[in-house]
């Protein structure tokens, strides 16, 4: 073993892991916002993720062939992909919950949840049948913002490319925002107060659908954001692409305590940090009998030993006693 | 009352006759359709090159099928789309074996899908002629209906691996495959070639991510290896290599057949370019390879994906021996498709192939290849490297 290279890469790692648990908490601040609210896990966010990413592909794409591309400055482009999945991922969620969930709501609570993994297939195969009819493409590639691919070289071991970065802060920025949001606002107080009692907050004069509704944008437009930064660090979408990441940023939700916004930032960065430490260290530990195949499995065994001990997650399920 | 009767019995006798008299010329008119299934993922990831192999047994039907249509036949094909999975392959096998003018399938393009449709196209001895399945058990269960027109994993692993060692002289290479029954199988065997020739395996693993390879690439860069290698598909290999590559590993990068498709620099870009990749398709330089490609894009607007030159091959090879069972009209049977299919001597664009024993080429070629450009449009062009002729193994008893 050894144990010199172990040291030697554990920044990079960090900061990968880092990057990969800021995703994930994008994600998963979908998830968390409508359970806190309705207590029902929208499966289909992972498809409301990924449609944030093929609208800001074809935007890109869009911009590519005018020639816009190189000349116009990126943080203007990138902002304003960002706001247009953040758009578009948020209508979706605000008309899934219309079409999907609303009509389901006094049912008992397993049909919504069907509903809402029958809607995660329908629109895995809209999103498939609508690119190839419109691209003849399965894969599609995100266009590089050349500036964004800049590497800055820390040390001889630890480097960061301009999109990790901008990842990083955005995902900062966003997390605080809604915290913000949730916290110091009438809508926030407001959401709340539906989270915690829907018919008393009727009766204060909320508008109970309205605050759902806007649960669902707020929440959706996360995921958009989320699927644009994706897709700008990656580079490489499929309209299967967000199943695994939704997955997984459902279980950080989980992870954190559901329903619990700072809960999904924390379960979204733990996660990615076991991850990235399990796929690079993995094979060095163990001389190569398990590679990094085994990151999900000992990602996933770990976060079954710290539910083990805190069912409700780190920070505990925050649901109608403090939303 | 009674003649409403009489008249609707009238009419329902009519309409059993009008119902019948197709049912009683069917089997004669049956008997002289021939259809030649494909199937290959037509839908998802790997579609490029599964509509590659549809559309390359497409125009050989359409050029071959004279004289079994002189002969009073109707050739037809019908594609299946095995969507790159086992278990719709085989559930297409069984609907494959059940139409009974179905002679002969080309496919599949993976082997962990081939390996089990073929156990179904056994029970009925329907032959297959595989063009792109390089795993070695396609063929080594000794079935008599299983066939391919391509090389082995088994060489194709110790091609890369002489190439590795003898061309590019490497002394350490980091291997990674793509768990599957194809990535697995060629990264093994060009693992354990490589270790005998002396270099250094500073790392071995499988990964199925497909977007965020940092936590691979992060140990690849620390330990600096002067090879890389990917046994698996381009859908995932050109993340990977491009990810690597961004984030400063230098080392040269080399791949199995998986990698063989445009949209591997179409994903990669201007990164992945310098790749090197074994493949027991041929290059398109040769002037018969040339007179494909032209024909191939005249009549589907886009060039050849690889393996499509070796299903027009295998049909070509199906065509023939198809020949030989009609001869004198009769009508052909699954059976003896078989057996003439194993005595077909073929020459044709990817050099002459002649089946052995248990359905492997007696001499098939393999080339190494070098991406030259970032252009999809291109990747025709890309350069041959090296190429090597290498036999079979013999089964293993």
């Amino acid at each position: 073993m050894d144990f010199e290279l172990l040291v030697r890469i554990f920044p990079q790692v960090l900061l990968d892991g880092l990057l990969l648990g800021f995703m994930y908490a994008l994600i998963a601040l979908g998830y968390t916002m409508v359970y806190g609210v309705l207590e029902f896990i929208n499966f289909a966010h992972s498809e409301i993720f990924i449609v944030g990413a093929f609208v800001g592909v074809e935007l890109l794409l869009g911009l590519k062939s005018r020639g816009v591309l190189d000349t116009a400055p990126w943080p203007l482009v990138l902002l304003g992909v960002m706001l247009a999945g953040m758009l578009a991922s948020g209508a979706l969620a605000v008309t899934i919950e219309r079409v999907a969930y609303r009509p389901l709501r006094a049912a008992p609570r397993l049909i919504p949840l069907i509903s809402a993994i029958g809607m995660s297939f329908f629109l895995q195969d809209v999103i498939r049948l609508t690119e190839s009819l419109w691209r003849n493409a399965f894969n599609l590639v995100y266009p590089t913002l050349e500036p964004l691919n800049e590497r800055f070289e820390l040390t001889s071991t630890l480097d960061v490319s301009a999109k990790s970065l901008v990842v990083i802060v955005a995902a900062l920025l966003m997390l605080w925002g809604l915290h913000a949001l949730v916290n110091r606002t009438k809508i926030g107080t407001a959401i709340r107060a539906v989270a915690e009692d829907q018919a008393a907050a009727s009766l204060m004069g909320i508008d109970v659908n309205r605050i759902i509704s806007l649960t669902f944008l707020i929440g959706g437009a996360m995921g958009g954001a989320a699927g644009v930064l994706f897709g700008v660090q990656y580079g490489l979408i499929n309209p299967y692409t967000g199943f695994i990441p939704g997955l997984k940023a459902f279980t950080a939700a989980v992870l954190g305590g559901i329903g619990n916004i700072p809960g999904a930032m924390l379960g979204g960065i733990v996660l990615g940090l076991l991850e990235a430490f399990a796929a690079s260290y993995m094979s060095l530990l163990t001389g190569g009998a398990f590679g990094a195949e085994y990151k999900d499995i000992f990602a996933f065994s770990v976060l079954i030993l710290i539910l083990i001990f805190r069912p409700k997650g780190l920070l505990g399920e925050v649901v109608r006693e403090r939303a | 009352m009674t003649s409403t009767r009489i008249r609707s019995l009238v009419a329902l006798g009519a309409a059993l006759a009008v119902a019948l008299l197709p049912l009683g010329s069917g089997p004669a008119a049956q008997g002289k359709t021939i259809k030649i299934a494909t199937q290959s993922p037509l839908s998802g990831g790997q579609a490029a090159l599964g509509e590659g192999i549809k559309l390359g047994t497409q125009l050989a039907i359409e050029k071959f099928k004279v004289n079994l249509e002189k002969a009073g036949f109707k050739v037809e094909l019908v594609p299946y789309d095995d969507q790159a999975k086992p278990d719709v392959g085989v559930s297409n096998a069984k609907n494959i074996i059940a139409d009974k003018a179905i002679m002969v399938v080309i496919g599949h393009l993976n082997s962990g899908v081939a390996i089990p449709s073929s156990e179904v196209y056994k029970e009925d001895n329907l032959p297959m002629i595989s063009p792109a399945n390089t795993n070695e058990k396609v063929t080594d269960r000794g079935y008599p209906n299983v066939n391919r027109v391509c090389g082995r994993d088994d060489v194709q692993g110790p091609v890369g691996a002489e190439f590795a060692a003898g061309t590019l002289k490497v002394k350490t290479a980091y291997v990674l495959h793509d768990k599957t029954t194809y990535g697995q199988g060629v990264a093994e065997a060009f693992k354990n070639d490589l270790e005998k020739k002396g270099v250094k395996i500073v790392g071995f693993e499988g990964t199925e991510e497909k977007s965020n390879f940092d936590p691979i690439v992060t140990p690849i860069k620390a330990k600096n290896p002067e090879l890389v290698y990917f046994g698996g598909i381009y859908d995932q290999a050109a993340p990977f290599f491009k990810q690597a590559k961004e984030k400063g590993v230098k080392a040269k990068f080399l791949g199995p057949d998986g990698l063989d498709s445009s949209d591997f620099v179409k994903i990669g870009g201007k990164a992945v370019v310098g790749t090197y990749y074994t493949t027991a398709a041929a290059p398109a330089s040769s002037a018969q390879a040339k007179q494909f490609g032209e024909e191939y894009k005249k009549k589907f607007g886009k060039n050849p994906e690889p393996y499509a030159a070796e299903s027009y091959v295998a049909t070509a090879i199906a065509i023939k021996a198809l020949e030989e069972v009609t001869k004198g009209g009769k009508a052909p049977t699954r059976e003896a498709l078989g057996s003439a299919i194993r005595k077909v001597k073929y020459n044709g664009m990817t050099g002459s192939i002649e089946f052995d024993d248990k359905g492997d080429p007696k001499k098939a070629s393999y080339y190494v290849m070098q991406v030259t450009t970032d252009n999809p449009e291109k990747w025709s062009e890309n350069k041959e490297a090296k190429r090597l002729a290498i036999a079979a193994p013999a089964m293993k008893k």
